[in-house]
């Protein structure tokens, strides 16, 4: 019987959306020609698509609420099993030939594939390290950030114009990128420190437009929508290379600024700011009257952010040596925060293996390019619902403490 | 001074449009205190049933009027119905989570929706066919005012008029209200809190709606991306005018739509949406209350 009412409420889901979707899916017209198509198939396919993924979601809502009911009990039990994941990122003897693995692969890919791949490895890469320096704005300190590109943008054609208009070089360039950034970090985080977090998102999703906006018609600056071309590839030395050993040397410099993040993400994760940030996101109130400097914690927060996307910027401008407003849309800031969403908000391993999976997925399975949005916006709705932590959720440091020696100092 | 009417009365259109989706926002923020980012789309949904509807009715040899007034029901229908299904799917099983949470999830939805909008239909912009007609008598004045400008105006005026009585003089409205002070309180006084949320994403929605099918008509085209621009405008609108004010949101609306058209008109036309974003900015660090909000003390 609950099967038939079950069924029954599957079938109902199925006619809503039918419904729903019936004027944009299956009729399709064309007011120049004034003739109509009709899809009837695609009516088809969203019935049936409706009446199983109906299915999937009211179990995976009971789920979700025999879930919650679960972990109540189980919090008042100290300790719980490590699950696989957990143990895998702690327990040394499993990680280490893991990531020994990960980086034998890493170093060896350029010489095993075509230049083809080595980009595409080479733009994964940039989404890394930006999707970690979105993490320290929106995983640690908790202030989502919807205008990221804008900081992207601004170390793209710091680059762009010192190299163009006074030859500078690519090296003496990254840090003043990674300067610039930060520094108009802090020049918008200053006036809207005082905003709360969704007023927040609102206002960067504001200045990320602007940006845009500015690059599109400044003409003589920025070069308007025509975009700055012959940027110079990165030199060593001032060894010549084409582009093939270009491209291979912008990949070992992805390689070596994936590895400093990560280095310096994880060590400020710990440290007295980042414990700060960490303990902003989780209640602002709280977090002031303990005697954080609000102020600084936020902009600290914001700068550093804006400096890995200004730095990786620079890399993108001379990986790709054209670059123009169109690269600096919404759309990237959202792809990089579906990242920073999927792999656990503040998780440093979770958000690389987000951004790779996000990335290559699309470049490996070309028919799922189309698609692509649609499934990082569905990503974002999922991911909230079912697993608000991310896929590997971060570990916070507990002390812990054992209940024996508390009851002996008790009696002691 | 034909100048300035031409600019004052396409600014007060304008307006009266952000005003229309801005209305949305608010009373959604007013009650669950969330930015329905998906709002935008809603309207964008809203403009194209009103072309497919309008489009299909074409061929099939209905006339003027009739097709204006069929595509704008079916338009607020569908509107409505997206605006439910909306809220069922990503905001009610959020309720109680952090703040973040739901306004990840409205993110999510604005980019799932514009892309299946995208994916459905085409990228390309899509011509609107021209519902409205040209009146007689608004020939004199023709260079300063359009039929269709004149239709928003009262279109607008009406929608704006009957939201007020709703919300002031019907048990559901009394509702609304009742939730909007106290959510916790209202509950226990047996007002189903749940509907009451349901139906503010309707009406939220069939504003947004109406203003949709305006806007097709009265700028000639549309495509999947038109919500984003107009919803953050919306957004600006309602905080502008204090967010979680009816009222506010109507007057934001007018002031930012005078405000940009003076600005394109006087100024340049290029950095028309750095001047929304500029006020936005503005108004949230010199006024976070809005022109008729009350500043809220938070409580701990």
């Amino acid at each position: 019987m609950a099967m038939i009412s079950y069924l029954k409420s599957c079938l109902i889901a199925a006619i809503w959306f039918v419904f729903l979707t019936f004027p944009l899916m299956v009729v399709k017209v064309n007011t120049l020609k004034n003739t109509v198509e009709w899809r009837w198939m695609n009516m088809l396919w969203v019935a049936i698509g409706a009446f199983i993924l109906s299915a999937v979601w009211r179990w995976a809502m009971e789920r979700r609420a025999r879930g919650a009911s679960q972990k109540e009990q189980e919090s008042s039990d100290s300790d719980k099993k490590p699950s696989l994941g957990e143990r895998l990122l702690e327990d040394p003897k499993l990680y280490r030939p893991l990531l020994g693995l990960v980086v034998a692969l890493a170093l060896l890919m350029p010489w095993v594939s075509e230049m083809y791949q080595v980009t595409i490895w080479v733009f994964a890469l940039i989404y890394v390290v930006l999707g970690l320096g979105l993490n320290i704005t929106v995983g640690l300190a908790g202030l989502l950030d919807l205008g990221y590109v804008a900081f992207f943008g601004v170390g793209a054609y710091t680059y762009a114009i010192l190299n163009t208009r006074f030859g500078l070089d690519f090296w003496i360039c990254l840090p003043i990128g990674g300067l610039t950034g930060a520094l108009v970090g802090v020049l918008l985080g200053f006036p809207i420190l005082r905003l709360r977090g969704d007023y927040l998102a609102i206002v960067t999703l504001g200045f990320g437009s602007i940006a845009k906006i500015v690059y599109e018609n400044w003409e003589g600056v920025f070069n308007g929508a025509r975009g700055i071309e012959k940027i110079a590839r990165p030199g060593f030395f001032g060894m010549e290379m084409d582009i093939s050993a270009a491209t291979t040397f912008t990949y070992y410099l992805m390689l070596v600024m994936v590895v400093f993040t990560i280095f310096v993400t994880n060590r400020l994760k710990d440290s007295r700011i980042g414990r700060a940030w960490m303990a902003l996101r989780e209640d602002e109130i709280a977090c002031v009257a303990m005697g954080v400097d609000m102020a600084r914690t936020k902009l600290g927060a914001y700068a550093l952010g804006a400096f890995w996307a200004g730095l990786v910027g620079v890399i993108f401008a001379s990986q790709t040596t054209y670059i123009n407003p169109a690269s600096f849309d919404f759309m990237l800031s959202a792809i990089v925060l579906s990242m920073v969403v999927l792999g656990g908000m503040g998780s440093i391993v979770g958000v690389v293996i987000a951004a790779l999976v996000l990335n290559l997925l699309p470049e490996y399975l070309r028919a799922f390019e189309d698609y692509r949005m649609l499934v990082f916006g569905a990503v974002m709705v999922l991911m909230m619902l079912f697993r608000p932590q991310g896929l590997v959720s971060n570990v916070r440091k507990t002390y812990t403490h054992s209940k024996k020696v508390h009851a002996e100092e008790a009696n002691g | 001074m034909d100048y300035f009417l031409e600019l004052f009365l396409s600014g007060l259109t304008r307006g009266s449009i952000y005003a229309l989706i801005a209305l949305g926002y608010t009373m959604v923020y007013g009650i669950i205190q969330l930015i329905n980012f998906a709002h935008g789309e809603i309207y964008m949904i809203g403009a194209f049933v009103a072309l497919v509807v309008s489009g299909v009715l074409t061929i099939y040899g209905f006339s003027g009027v009739s097709i204006l007034i069929l595509a704008a029901l079916i338009a607020i229908i569908y509107s409505a119905a997206y605006g439910y299904t909306l809220e069922k799917i990503a905001y009610r099983p959020l309720r109680g989570a952090p703040r973040l949470s739901p306004l990840i999830s409205a993110i999510g939805m604005s980019l799932f929706l514009q892309n299946y909008v995208l994916l459905a239909q085409t990228a390309d912009f899509l011509p609107f066919p021209e519902l409205v007609p040209e009146f007689e008598f608004m020939e004199p004045i023709a260079h300063i005012m359009g039929s269709a400008e004149l239709i928003i105006l009262i279109t607008s005026a009406i929608t704006m008029i009957g939201l007020t009585l709703l919300i002031k003089y019907t048990r559901i409205g009394k509702a609304m209200r009742a939730t909007q002070q106290d959510m916790v309180m209202a509950r226990l006084t047996g007002i189903n809190v749940d509907r009451v949320i349901s139906v503010t994403f309707i009406i939220g929605s069939v504003l947004a709606a109406i203003a949709g099918v305006l806007v097709g008509s009265y700028i000639g085209q549309i495509n999947y991306f038109i919500g984003f621009m107009a919803g953050v405008k919306a957004f600006t609108a309602a905080v502008l005018g204090g967010i979680g004010n009816i009222p506010g949101a109507a007057l934001g609306g007018l002031v930012l739509g005078l405000a940009e058209a003076m600005a394109a008109g006087y100024i340049s036309s290029a950095y028309e949406d750095v001047f929304a974003f500029g006020v936005l900015v503005l108004i949230l660090i010199l006024r976070p209350s809005g022109l008729l909000g009350k500043a809220v003390k938070q409580k701990v």
